[in-house]
């Protein structure tokens, strides 16, 4: 078993443009996915969801805010999941809510240091 | 009440009082010596009582035989005083008379600290409950082997270990530091709760034991919420899911002593005050802002206690499920999430879950496939329910399949 980070991309103005009952809709598949990775003993870290405002630093201590604003594919958040191979945790990923609303998953393998 | 009621009564409520303080004075390396004694006290309360009839305070009586007889095993034992007497308290600096402290406030804890004595991570989790059994609830070696199963032997041999354990540990009866009593107090409440899975889940045919063992197990745990430095938000919510599932005791087995399957219970059955107080302790547990297992598995709890079917009902059962194995995998919740799955969203999104979940050598995959092929595939469920039959080990399990069985089997 190997362990494998995901990490969600979006476009900020969706989720930014549901109303309410939507949120709650999204916020409901988001939890039975999870739920589903977890209720087969594949959860390793439930991860955290982040927020879109922050910034970035380049050389020469260049500071720019809003990381990546302008484009349409910003970090939204990540989790860690176990799985035999890179092709089922891809296949896991294939379930994520993020691919009904326009997002991506990004499916990485963990090196241990 | 009569001397056969009052009794095992007070052998419920008494014994291991009369243990910790003991053990608390000797020295929980002699918890055998401490145990011998408070069973004499009762084997000799048996006797008189039976003889004259109870005295007027039997509590007072007890606690002044077992005072007796500890201080004639001292005064017969040199060796044993001089042993114990260097670590416990004397009556006064002239007399060396060993001070056996029965007031109500070291009884409560020496009782707590027996039990954070015997869930001390030294232990392994089958030895505290062992010793849980034994000598915080009082059951001997042939109800412990029947509660769980298996001979006297091998409960005689787990609980020696255990003892050894302690002795070797040196493990002390005391309460845990301030900075380390969240983690000792973990440990407590996943013993309390196994303890009371134990005798709510256990394939042990006795259903008066096993109830017994649960109703312990409670009283345990509202002991810890009586002490303000255990009183804490997962004691609470603990004590509040064992009242939601004991509150289904009485419907949960026929009276031919079969197991009734939760939509099939009758609700009137169920015991709406055990259902009230664990409301009260479910809110008890709402302060603060740690979320434990036992908060979710409380809540899961309370939404069972309302017979209707509703979608939000369903709903939020499976929320807290998810929430439950994104904290903690388990089989029996990744079971229960993919029945709620059924109820929430629709069978065909459970079947393909469940599928997923790689538990096939548990008979309670078997049967919730079954369950869940029932009206979509019935010959695909009476596979299932035959595959979890040859898995069952439970008399009550195996009777629930067969019976399951005949029924698909007759409509097909």
């Amino acid at each position: 078993m190997k362990d494998f980070m995901f990490v969600f991309r979006n476009d900020p103005a969706v989720m930014a443009g549901m109303s309410p009952g939507e949120l709650q809709t999204s916020m409901q598949k988001w939890m039975d996915w999870i739920g589903g990775i977890a209720a087969h003993g594949k959860l390793v870290d439930r991860g955290n969801q982040l927020a879109n405002e922050g910034n970035v630093v380049r050389p020469a201590k260049v500071v720019t805010d809003g990381p990546y604003i302008e484009t349409k594919e910003s970090i939204g958040g990540f989790i860690m999941v176990r799985a035999e191979s890179l092709d089922e945790a891809t296949e896991m990923a294939k379930g994520c809510p993020i691919l009904f609303a326009g997002g991506n998953v990004e499916v990485r393998p963990i090196i241990r240091m | 009440m009569e001397n056969q009621e009052l009794i095992p009564h007070l052998f419920r409520t008494e014994y291991r009082k009369i243990t910790a303080v003991l053990s608390k004075t000797f020295g929980l390396g002699h918890i055998e010596i401490a145990q011998d004694i408070a069973s004499d006290t009762f084997l000799l309360a048996s006797e008189m009582w039976g003889i004259k009839g109870a005295p007027d305070n039997p509590v007072a009586w007890l606690y002044t035989v077992a005072r007796n007889k500890t201080l004639d095993y001292l005064r017969r034992d040199k060796l044993f005083k001089e042993k114990v007497s260097g670590q416990v308290a004397k009556n006064s600096r002239e007399s060396d008379e060993i001070d056996i402290d029965l007031s109500a406030r070291n009884i409560t804890d020496s009782q707590l600290q027996m039990m954070f004595a015997i869930c001390h991570p030294s232990l392994p989790v089958e030895s505290q409950i062992g010793l849980a059994l034994n000598v915080l609830c009082g059951l001997g070696i042939n109800e412990i082997a029947s509660a769980f199963l298996t001979n006297k032997e091998t409960i005689n041999k787990r609980l020696y270990r255990a003892r050894e354990k302690l002795r070797t540990e040196q493990v002390k009866m005391e309460f845990p530091e301030e900075a380390e009593i969240g983690l000792r107090l973990d440990a407590v409440l996943k013993t309390l709760y196994l303890l009371f899975n134990e005798g709510f889940y256990a394939a042990g045919k006795d259903v008066t034991l096993r109830k017994d063992v649960c109703i312990e197990a409670m009283w345990l745990t509202k002991m810890l919420t009586e002490n303000p430095g255990t009183d804490r938000p997962p004691v609470n919510a603990l004590l509040a899911l064992m009242c939601f599932h004991a509150s289904r005791f009485e419907a949960r087995t026929n009276p031919e002593g079969e197991t009734v399957l939760y939509q099939d219970q009758d609700d009137s059955l169920w015991d709406k005050e055990l259902i009230c107080r664990g409301e009260y302790y479910l809110n008890r547990a709402s302060s603060g802002q740690q979320l434990s297992r036992y908060h979710l598995e409380a809540a899961i709890g309370y939404w069972h206690t309302i017979k209707a079917d509703t979608p939000e009902k369903w709903e939020r059962i499976l929320q807290y499920y998810n929430e439950l194995l994104i904290l903690e995998y388990s089989p029996i919740a990744a079971l229960n999430r993919t029945y709620a799955l059924a109820k929430a969203r629709s069978k065909a999104d459970a079947i393909r879950e469940a599928e997923k979940l790689n538990l096939a050598d548990n008979h309670l995959y078997h049967s919730l496939l079954g369950e869940l092929y029932l009206g979509i595939n019935d010959g695909r469920a009476l596979e299932y329910f035959n595959a979890a039959l040859g898995l069952a080990k439970s008399r009550a399990d195996r009777q629930l399949l067969t019976e399951k069985i005949r029924k698909v089997s007759e409509v097909g």
